[in-house]
């Protein structure tokens, strides 16, 4: 069966560039990062379920500088993807959809989200003993 | 409900079952809000991450109950969300469902396995 081309979203050619619209991307991107995540997410409680020494050995790999990076990134996608998607929730009771509504809930998706992060790292810092 | 037109339910066009999913993915997400919201939440707040520090966090009787809840909706909310994308970006028919099939089979593997691990870490005897 022959398919017509059909053009597929997003269509990045069509639109012109506005910052709700990276906000958007930027969901689907932290989204996607998430889903590999679970990845770690699962083998962090198969390591907690096998015992202090499988722990250990992934809790090494997670301590070292490339590690934490990768914490720190799925921390900062996880608080996005959280702010925003309950934004998006706003969204389909069809609230705040309108231009200035829009603009204004994407300030505060931004702001709360470095809000959350910086909370995250003070809390994990504190309690560490590192701040 | 289906919300295609005849004619593009029989040319195999659009998404399929497009409603459905939309609708899943909502009720995953108002799910998740607290959820995954509590993980974060205690994970961080815990005094340290020694393995008997986390295991007693989270074999826990409301530990268990919720990750019960968490796991299974994440993966389910995932699954589908990473279906949106390959459906939005893969034009290709063979490549498009090769990669959905992937994608969901690893997401039951991972899914099984991470419930799997919950369950020990409840219910096995002490190391």
């Amino acid at each position: 069966m022959s398919i017509p081309i059909r053009p597929t979203s997003p269509h990045l050619q069509i639109y012109r560039r506005s910052y709700t619209m990276v906000l958007s991307i930027l969901h689907r991107a932290t989204g996607l990062a998430l889903s590999v995540g679970l990845l770690l997410l699962s083998a962090w409680l198969l390591a907690v379920g096998t015992g202090p020494a499988g722990y250990a050995r992934l809790m090494a790999l997670l301590d070292s500088p490339p590690g934490l990076v990768v914490l720190a990134g799925f921390g900062g996608a996880f608080w996005y993807h959280f702010v925003a998607g309950i934004r998006h929730l706003v969204f389909d009771t069809g609230r705040c959809l309108e231009r200035r509504e829009a603009r204004r809930s994407a300030v505060v998706v931004i702001v709360a989200t470095i809000a959350l992060c910086a909370l995250t790292l003070w809390s994990v810092l504190r309690l560490r003993g590192l701040a | 409900m289906s919300l295609k037109t005849p004619l593009g339910r029989v040319l195999g066009l659009g998404a399929g079952g497009g409603s459905h999913h939309w609708w899943l993915q909502r009720l995953s997400s108002m799910a998740l809000v607290p959820l995954s919201a509590w993980f974060v939440i205690a994970l961080v707040r815990l005094p340290d991450v020694q393995w008997a520090t986390v295991h007693g966090w989270l074999a826990r009787p409301l530990s268990t109950v919720l990750l019960l809840l968490l796991v299974p909706t994440l993966l389910h909310h995932s699954c589908v969300g990473v279906r949106v994308v390959v459906e939005d970006y893969v034009p290709n028919r063979r490549a498009k469902t090769l990669m959905l099939l992937a994608l969901q089979f690893l997401h039951f593997i991972v899914g099984v396995a991470a419930v799997f691990a919950v369950l020990k870490i409840a219910f096995g005897a002490a190391p």
